[in-house]
């Protein structure tokens, strides 16, 4: 197997970044109540892990998360088609989709507890909220990069509007609309994390949080890895999926 | 006619890419034996990916040959861009932010000329080319063609003694081609440069040049030199000459079974 | 033109009217009405605490996208100019773009305490890495006949980088500084629900606590003016830059 040498160069930077970390940290320079010794960290979260003693938390927020997501994609997904079909409409809310995220979404927590209460609806809200715009506006870009020539192949094969959406244009879509999902995974995993973080009922944020307020360095830091470890793997795994998708569709 | 020496001087040129990473070593040009004579207008044709470009580079000390000698005005050429020299590419190189008359001037501002006298290099070289009326326009307000013209002002205002083209006119259709052809004409009896055009049009080589290199498929050695034997005062009309359809054919025979192997063909028809 | 104009009227009016269904719907003790709200927030503006409050919120929010653009800019440029360092870094840049910067949020706060660097801190971790992905893109991104016509011209290294590939690469870099600078207020606020006792975000939270429905939609209108208002003008003073583009 032929390994590049930026392959190698990047390893070498990584492995070299965690044992100055972990060297820091034993000698001392970096002290115990701001950062413990990276292979503590692992350590830790493999006790945490084999205890099962936080895994309801666990569960909560992963629940939440893919209830979030769920409501942004699908919710994304059907308002982005729908507005591609009424033009006049979409130009009409453009510029409130554009300026969506320049604006701090976050602000409308402080509501969304005070209608939902502190409770994971308020979370699951604020997550689906943070993510679905991402979806829209992606769906949008996704259904108007479709080649005019598919759009007529489609109608030269006298497919309905709707046949033509689903077996032709959604799929000629598809680089941008994975592009949308994770996208929207990202924003929603943000808004719920600091949601809990800030409530501190129940979930990973909240054990966070406790364990920051505690001085409890071992579970605070071995439940930021494991948050870590979760999103690196949905999002290495969705962006591999978008790389192939724009390998096959080409450039578009 | 004077013995003169040759304006560029090619001795068993050779060029080869080395290996790096999961490819292979490229034999990619030579070896090449040429020399262009001062004021001599002169192409290269050839099938795709034979090394045209390649050569341009080497002539324009963009890139170094590996092996042989290259020489311009009797100076070793070695990878660093000789004064004196001047290239127009294929792709749209002028520059987004800058109006037309920026753009033309850009070259000249580095020499600490007076402003005075870049105002006036500036001012004939948009006349020239015909930008007159779009001085203060931007590149993104004019066609292909027009923004092409930017690219050859700009070059042309440093007075180059030798001016290198890279299929200048491929991105644009075919009757702008041939006006462009007329223009280059212009400019090179007028400028009195060495012109060394690549072009994959075989009429344009004929209709231009005073003499044509065939290049073979890669590695690009020079097949056959063609000499057109045209008078200096030309144009494109010149396609009607009863001598035109012979060149041409001339150059097609060649170009023919080289293109072929280009494409992988083994067995070539007869 | 004037389409657009009635469009951003109907726009406009839509959403209020929206809100006041909204307020009817569910209850004027959860969702103030526009008017009430709107009421309030002018009389927010007419109070020492309210600008005091925008002030804290304005410094840390300044200062950090001081850090991030000039921070951003620097990385970017070189990352985008040395092909090899841009290569190798490409894939960490888009890891850690990914990771939820709350994950650092404690860690920073262990380092810098509850303090103005904290929120500093918090809004350069945001926006900085935008600017930087963007500003390295770019640079990657600006066509190779430039770089031939540098050569062509015998520029010098500096002169090839000041006065081609940056104003080459200038519109997609200002894109990277918009979105950077959107993010970078939403990491300062965040700060402030966390980390601070001043502050819009404070304010927001201390409202919130109160249950001052009324406080909360009209700090949440004012920081949306605010919002819109910057990206407005970003985006007025892209498109001045685009029109070559």
């Amino acid at each position: 197997m032929h390994i590049s040498r930026t392959a190698i160069a990047r390893t070498a930077l990584i492995v070299g970044f965690f044992l100055a970390l972990e060297i820091l940290c034993r000698l001392g320079v970096i002290d115990r109540i701001t950062m413990i010794a990276p292979s503590e960290i692992v350590l830790a979260l493999w006790r945490i892990l084999a205890s099962g003693r936080f895994n309801e938390d666990i569960a909560f927020t992963i629940w939440n998360t893919a209830a979030a997501i769920g409501l942004s994609i699908a919710g994304g997904f059907f308002i982005g088609a729908l507005l591609h079909e009424v033009p006049r409409v979409r130009r009409t809310i453009e510029p409130l989709l554009s300026a969506y995220y320049a604006v701090p979404i976050f602000v409308f927590y402080p509501l969304l507890v005070v209608a939902f209460g502190i409770g994971r609806a308020a979370l699951i809200a604020m997550g689906a909220l943070f993510g679905v715009v991402a979806m829209v506006v992606n769906t949008m870009l996704g259904l108007d990069r479709v080649p005019r020539v598919i759009i007529k192949t489609a109608a030269i094969m006298k497919l309905g509007p709707w046949t033509s959406l689903v077996l032709v244009r959604l799929p000629a879509a598809a680089p941008h609309l994975v592009t949308g999902v994770k996208l929207a995974v990202a924003y929603s995993v943000i808004a719920i994390v600091a949601g809990e973080f800030i409530l501190a009922t129940a979930g990973m944020g909240k054990r966070i949080a406790f364990g920051y307020n505690d001085f409890d360095n071992p579970t605070m830091y071995g439940m930021l890895l494991l948050l870590l470890i979760l999103v690196m793997i949905v999002n290495g795994a969705l962006s591999a999926w978008e790389g192939r998708l724009h390998r096959r569709f080409g450039q578009q | 006619m004077a013995e003169t020496k040759p304006h560029i001087s090619l001795r068993e040129v050779t060029k080869v890419f080395p290996a790096v990473g999961n490819q292979p070593e490229v034999h990619a040009l030579g070896p090449i034996d040429l020399d262009i004579a001062r004021g001599e207008f002169f192409s290269v044709v050839g099938p795709s990916g034979c090394g045209k470009s390649t050569f341009l580079d080497l002539l324009a000390g963009l890139s170094s040959a590996t092996q042989g000698s290259a020489a311009f005005n009797g100076t070793p050429l070695q990878g660093v861009v000789p004064d004196g020299v001047g290239a127009v590419f294929q792709q749209d190189a002028s520059f987004a932010w800058l109006t037309v008359w920026d753009n033309v001037a850009f070259g000249l501002r580095r020499r600490g000329l007076s402003k005075s006298e870049i105002q006036r290099r500036v001012d004939h070289a948009v006349t020239f080319m015909g930008l007159a009326g779009f001085a203060d326009a931007y590149p993104a307000q004019l066609s292909g063609g027009m923004r092409q013209r930017v690219c050859i002002a700009r070059t042309l205002v440093l007075e180059p003694e030798l001016l290198l083209l890279d299929e200048p006119f491929g991105s644009l259709d075919q009757q702008t081609r041939l006006l462009m052809g007329d223009e280059l004409l212009r400019i090179w009896r007028e400028t009195r440069a060495t012109v060394v055009l690549i072009t994959h049009s075989l009429d344009e080589a004929a209709m231009l040049s005073d003499r044509i290199g065939v290049m073979s498929a890669r590695p690009g050695r020079f097949i056959e030199v063609v000499e057109t034997g045209w008078p200096r005062d030309r144009d494109s009309r010149i396609v009607s000459d009863e001598r035109f359809g012979a060149v041409t054919a001339r150059l097609w025979t060649h170009l023919r079974e080289e293109s072929l192997r280009a494409l992988g063909h083994t067995q070539i028809p007869s | 033109m004037k389409s657009r104009a009635v469009d951003t009227v109907v726009l406009v009016a839509g959403l209020l009217l929206a809100w006041q269904l909204l307020s009817l719907a569910v209850g004027a003790n959860i969702v103030s009405p526009p008017g009430t709200t709107i009421l309030r927030a002018v009389a927010l503006l007419q109070t020492r605490s309210f600008w005091g409050h925008a002030a804290d919120t304005g410094i840390a929010f300044g200062l950090a996208c001081a850090i991030a653009i000039a921070g951003g800019i620097l990385v970017g440029l070189w990352l985008g100019l040395r092909r090899i360092a841009g290569e190798v870094a490409d894939p960490i840049l888009g890891t850690f773009y990914s990771i939820p910067k709350i994950t650092l949020y404690p860690i920073i706060l262990l380092v810098f305490g509850l303090s103005l660097s904290a929120k500093v801190a918090f809004g350069v971790i945001h926006g900085i890495f935008p600017i930087t992905i963007f500003t390295m893109n770019a640079l990657r991104n600006v066509a190779p006949v430039y770089r031939r016509t540098a050569r062509m011209l015998r520029l010098s290294s500096v002169s090839t980088v000041s006065t081609i590939l940056v104003p080459a690469a200038l519109p997609e870099i200002f894109t990277g500084i918009r979105i950077g600078l959107a993010v970078t207020l939403l990491g300062t606020l965040i700060a402030e629900l966390f980390a601070s006792t001043s502050g819009i975000g404070f304010a927001l939270l201390r409202a919130t606590d109160i249950h001052d429905v009324v406080d909360i939609l009209a700090l949440t209108m004012l920081l949306f003016a605010f919002a819109a208002i910057v990206n407005a003008l970003l985006h007025l003073v892209e498109r001045r830059l685009q029109h070559h583009g």
